[in-house]
């Protein structure tokens, strides 16, 4: 269904921002979206089986998902979305629909409670979706290192780990492009493998 | 991020704007975009669809900006799934045209281009 060529084409990316509850996902996504993040909300039936026909089942109990976003335009035809995950895990069914055709994410980390992002990095390994973990460096306080969180996190050592304040434009930029770089820099070498 | 287990108000019955209808006539993603088309504009003031107070809106909303279907949705504080089913219905109807996202592994040129022009618009910002 998808045109093949670029040309003049209007089209969307987005990038996805998890990370576990009050990191600063949103605070992230507020700091270089050219709207104030927005809330979408999606309603789930209780059983997690994908938004269905169950008025046969009126007892059913619904669940609201909310995730905020924001966006950036990157060319009259090209928009950027960032997408924040909604925090809890027993929401994975807006997961699925989050990293469809996602560029990548950002793992954003608390060092003090860095078990919260486990779940995320655990769940983009498996869907090998690109991801980098980026520290968020509250009130300018970094309590452990880059190495440090590698090694905490297990994770393999492709995968950028970087610092930032999530408030700041110029550091969120920073992590966007890192990633960015990182998603090119995979391809390529792909692509050199191939050939 | 809000964590909520209670529908709002706005969400009170969301799906009597589609009529009971849960599934839309055409897949959309989250960032998939939607314009307004010319046709949709000049519908505007007709009434005669079902659907006809929100279709304004979005057509509205959509008229020469690209909104994408999490924007809308947003913005007219209604669930994804219902907005989802009133744009497909509308595009079905030639009212809004719906441009989804480009596939980064259909092909690996064009996934590689919008790539790059992502990171040097970032650059840019």
């Amino acid at each position: 269904m998808a045109p093949r060529s670029m040309v003049g084409r209007v089209t969307s990316a987005k990038i996805v921002i998890a990370g576990g509850f009050g990191v600063g996902k949103t605070t992230l996504v507020g700091s270089v979206s050219e709207i104030t993040p927005l809330t979408t909300e999606a309603i789930m039936t209780s059983a997690g089986e994908g938004v269905d026909d169950n008025r046969q089942v009126p007892g059913k109990t619904t669940t609201t998902v909310a995730m905020d976003f924001g966006r950036i335009t990157i060319d009259r035809d090209l928009i950027l979305y960032l997408f924040g995950t909604p925090g809890q895990t027993r929401f994975w069914f807006m997961w699925d629909e989050l990293v469809r055709g996602a560029i990548g994410a950002v793992v954003l980390v608390d060092t003090r409670r860095l078990a919260d992002c486990f779940a995320a990095i655990d769940f983009f390994e498996h869907r090998q979706l690109p991801y980098l973990v980026a520290i968020n460096c509250f009130d300018g306080v970094q309590y452990h290192g880059a190495d440090d969180v590698r090694d905490a996190l297990a994770i393999s050592p492709e995968v950028p780990v970087v610092t930032c304040d999530a408030r700041g434009r110029e550091s969120t930029k920073h992590v966007l492009i890192s990633l960015v770089e990182y998603v090119l820099s995979m391809r390529r070498q792909r692509t050199a493998a191939r050939a | 991020m809000t964590d909520r287990d209670e529908p709002t108000g706005a969400l009170v019955r969301p799906y009597a704007v589609t009529r009971g209808r849960t599934r839309p006539r055409l897949e959309i993603a989250l960032e998939a975009l939607v314009e307004t088309t010319v046709r949709g504009r000049t519908a505007g003031g007709r009434d005669g669809a079902g659907n006809g107070r929100e279709q304004q809106f979005i057509a509205a909303l959509c008229d020469g900006r690209l909104q994408s279907l999490a924007e809308i949705a947003a913005r007219m504080q209604l669930p994804l799934g219902v907005a989802r089913v009133l744009i497909a219905d509308m595009a079905a109807d030639g009212l809004v045209a719906v441009y989804e996202p480009t596939s980064f592994e259909d092909n690996d040129a064009v996934g590689t281009e919008l790539l790059e022009r992502v990171l040097s618009g970032l650059r840019r910002l």
